[in-house]
């Protein structure tokens, strides 16, 4: 069947829409990935002020913060309290991952880049994909309400582990919090589901005429199979959430085993199994890494070949890792619940399983290098932040081999090291690519270019700040640092790691404060950016044959796709670049590469 | 200019690798060992610390390299119209497999050493399966430990061997017990541990002893380890901080407001101390 049948593009149905329908309630795939995108940068600026909090406290435990210590913690001595700092950290994770991290790779940039890329009008579902923006709204309330409510936020971790969270009161100081995050998440994952449905069905039926699917850009494949992971992954989390809630609302018994003795009480709940919540919950909360780091390779690998001016290394290899991720993905979840009381026996068998994951990335890093070799490399902004984004997330790809060797993480687990793990992987993988992503198409999405040179301040700030918030938090681990203490050197054993820590914060101060120049830079660029062309990298991808800004309906006439989307420094033609849309006497549509 | 980019990047492997060297000299690496498996998981990690290294010195040195050398001059079309290259794609397939495979089998003994019942040291086999009502042979080397919000309770059976009977012996956040002296060929002395929570999860850790398990209320985990004794100068930087013989018994699961001060300490004694601090415990 022709894959264009069902484009609704060629139904003429696509009319400049009036303000309301085009700013706020818009089904236009590209609003709606730009309000995704800037309500998570909003978010990000929340998320990284929940963590410097967290900072503040390991550095200067219990000492007041210069003038915000008096306006927020007045009641408590002006400094920060445990009940207060087990929020933060909670909170923290919550925000970054379910309303930054998630929501921008496959909310802002799927949304703005698979219609476009593939050569459709729209996504499959335009409504679907409304409703999965404004599905978010319930979740940023209820999450942003539960701060106010008596108690304040979750705290019982983003892990959110039973009995913690389950009985309200082992955690008094988390009330209605924990039910609050409950029901926002449960939000998130209804729409992200809608958007998961959307994207799978836009990508296998709407690719324009010649698209097949060895000719898709890597950032499409990868939020193509983020898409399946998420659809099959989600519903498990979902359904625990929905669990979880009864057991705290209706004191039913799925996490709750009997004779509990919470505060000298005993609990009149019982017969569950608090470790089938991490059962539950890590079955689909590793899958949700790859969710968080495998568009984010997608769009790093976009960018390196379009600014080595060479063909991306290894295609198809690149494809069938990303596949191999999400195969092996479902298979790994156990590596989480080692130390947990879980079977010993079953750990051996999530420990071989989690070793060979880390195959499918190293594939992919040697491919990266095999990009950059013998390419003419330009070093934009977005070139920079791809290229460390390699450098970065070869750290955060090799510590997890530490942790996926099960006698060494009777040691490591819940230690620093973890924590330096997770944020190479998310701070240095996923927000490396997000930044890449947002330099690179800025002038699609808004038909001005981003100052390079801020973006090169920001990108030098950001990439030393990182380095030296990040990379000592190893050595934290390896010191046996746990994580989630509001006070370590409580414990003699971690007095001397209270300099590091110091350095640490202040790092990650510098590290935040980059991010106002990127802020200001984005901000600057929306109005006052220099006018983009249609094509200003001269890229070969077919977002870039539409004009910058695409009006709605993105082309003027569906393009043509006549090969693979990295053909830099075609001996074919006299550019160094050869757009999948424009047609050479030597190719024909359904030639192969 | 454009090379300059290359040298920031040089950073990170040089910074990385430094900051390793120079990190046992401020303790900001492994804490001293003081079981015997403990060894084995000091040596999968060194082991695994050199791979990775090294990998990642590798990645970093072609990184920089590549951006040195093609860093692009000018507009021209110098770069090659390559698309991959089958045989290097198997090399890079095969190779790390087999290194993965390799850390994957070479850990398996040690991980059931420390985790497995059944591998248990055979002095614990008895204690690990003696059914209620039978009286174990070896009683002075264990333990029940019932993590609670935000202490340890622990309860030694006593002379009949027995929990939940008159003559156990209750503690609070003080764990006591047998060491061995390593350095003059003693052999180990395993203690084991029912470990119980009463609320919510917390996380047994002694780090010198490499020793980490959650405590899950409805659960009952057996954990064992064992603790060398304090001997040469090696361990004298740590007195700074702690006494000899002397350990944090640190939670390691979050458990509320109050884990951070979730904080026990484990007492190591020669076997007759340790025998007669059971002795001066028992009842009047």
């Amino acid at each position: 069947m022709n894959a264009t049948a069902h484009n609704p593009g060629d139904h003429g149905h696509h009319h400049e829409p009036g303000l309301i329908r085009k700013y706020i309630f818009s089904t236009d795939h590209k609003m709606i990935g730009i309000q995704f995108m800037l309500t998570t940068l909003t978010f990000f600026a929340v998320g990284g002020l929940l963590a410097l909090g967290v900072r503040w406290q390991l550095a200067w435990p219990w000492q007041e913060m210069p003038v915000i210590g008096k306006m927020l913690f007045s009641e408590t001595g002006n400094v920060i309290s445990p009940e207060f700092y087990t929020m933060l950290f909670t909170m923290h994770a919550s925000v970054m991952i379910f309303f930054v991290i998630i929501p921008m790779l496959i909310g802002a940039f799927a949304n703005f880049c698979v219609p476009l890329m593939i050569g459709a009008r729209d996504m499959a579902f335009p409504t679907l994909n409304m409703l999965s923006y404004w599905f978010f709204w319930p979740a940023f309330l209820i999450m942003g309400y539960s701060f106010f409510v008596e108690g304040g936020a979750a705290a019982a971790g983003w892990t959110a582990y039973p009995p913690l969270s389950t009985i309200p009161s082992a955690a008094p100081a988390s009330g209605g919090g924990q039910t609050f995050w409950l029901v926002a998440l449960i939000f998130v994952g209804i729409s992200s589901m809608m958007g998961s449905v959307n994207y799978i069905t836009t990508i296998i039926k709407m690719r324009a005429p010649g698209m097949t699917m060895f000719r898709m850009p890597m950032t499409v494949w990868s939020i193509f199979i983020t898409a399946i992971l998420q659809a099959f992954a989600l519903p498990v989390l979902t359904a625990a959430l929905v669990m979880q809630l009864l057991d705290r609302t209706l004191m039913t018994g799925f996490f709750n085993p009997s004779d509990l003795v919470v505060n000298n009480v005993t609990v009149a709940t019982g017969g569950g199994q608090p470790i089938l919540w991490q059962h539950l919950f890590w079955f689909y909360s590793h899958p949700a890494v790859y969710i968080m780091i495998l568009p984010a390779m997608g769009i790093v690998s976009d960018v390196l070949s379009t600014f080595a001016r060479k063909p991306l290394f290894g295609y198809r290899p690149m494809v069938y890792s990303i596949s191999g991720i999400a195969g092996l993905g479902f298979i790994v979840w156990g590596h989480h619940m080692f130390q947990s009381g879980m079977n010993p026996m079953l750990g051996a068998t999530f420990m071989v399983s989690t070793m060979m994951i880390a195959l499918p990335s190293a594939i992919k890093t040697f491919n990266w290098l095999g990009t950059l070799w013998r390419g003419e490399l330009h070093f934009t902004t977005p070139m920079l932040f791809a290229v460390g984004f390699v450098s970065v997330f070869a750290i955060g790809g090799l510590s997890g081999i530490f942790m996926a060797a099960t006698p060494v993480d009777i040691f490591i687990h819940d230690t620093y090291f973890i924590v330096a793990h997770i944020h190479y992987v998310l701070m240095g993988g996923s927000a490396f690519g997000i930044f890449a992503g947002i330099y690179y198409w800025f002038p699609k999405m808004f038909g001005r270019t981003m100052s390079d040179g801020w973006g090169k301040v920001h990108f030098f700030g950001t990439f030393v700040a990182m380095n030296c918030t990040f990379f000592p938090m190893h050595v934290l681990g390896a010191a046996g640092m746990p994580r989630r203490l509001a006070d370590p050197y409580h414990y003699a054993t971690y007095e001397h790691l209270l300099w590091l820590n110091q350095f640490i914060t202040v790092s990650a101060l510098v590290l935040g404060g980059f991010q106002v120049i990127f802020a200001l830079n984005f901000l600057f660029s929306l109005f006052g950016g220099e006018k983009a062309s249609q094509n200003p990298w001269r890229s070969n991808t077919l977002e870039w044959a539409a004009p910058s800004p695409p009006p709605h309906g993105n082309f003027e006439a569906i393009p043509t796709v006549y090969r693979g989307p990295y053909e830099y420094a075609s001996p074919e033609v006299e550019e160094d670049y050869l757009p999948q849309h424009v047609p050479t006497p030597a190719s024909t549509p359904g030639a192969t590469i | 200019m454009r090379k300059l980019w290359s040298l920031l990047f040089l950073l990170v492997p040089v910074g990385a690798v430094y900051l390793f060297w120079i990190a046992p000299d401020y303790q900001w690496s492994l804490p001293t060992n003081k079981s015997s498996f403990g060894e084995g998981i000091d040596k999968l990690y060194n082991l695994i610390l050199w791979i990775t290294g090294v990998t990642f010195v590798l990645v970093n040195a072609f990184l920089v390299y590549f951006m040195f050398r093609y860093s692009a001059k000018r507009e021209n079309k110098a770069a090659a119209h390559v698309h991959g290259n089958h045989a290097l794609e198997v090399i890079w397939t095969i190779v790390p497999s087999l290194i993965l495979i390799f850390i994957a089998f070479v850990q398996m003994k040690e991980w059931q050493e420390v985790k497995f019942q059944s591998k248990f040291p055979d002095a614990l086999q008895e204690k690990a399966e003696t059914e209620a009502g039978e009286k174990p042979s070896l009683v002075q080397a264990m333990a029940r430990v019932t993590a609670r919000q935000f202490e340890w309770r622990i309860t030694y059976p006593g002379p009949d061997g027995q929990y939940d009977t008159v003559d156990d012996i209750q503690t609070v956040n003080e764990l006591h017990m047998p060491g061995y002296k390593g350095d003059e060929g003693q052999e180990p002395i395993p203690f084991l541990i029912d470990l119980e929570s009463a609320d919510v999860l917390h996380s047994f850790f002694v780090p010198q002893f490499r020793i980490k398990q959650d405590a899950v209320p409805g659960m009952t985990i057996k954990v064992w380890f064992d603790a060398k004794l304090d001997g040469g100068p090696e361990d004298d930087l740590e007195f700074e901080r702690l006494p000899k013989n002397q350990y944090d018994l640190v939670c390691a699961e979050l458990c509320g407001w109050g884990h951070y001060k979730m904080k026990g300490r484990v007492y190591v004694h020669t076997p007759e101390e340790y025998q007669a601090w059971l002795e001066s415990q028992g009842p009047e």
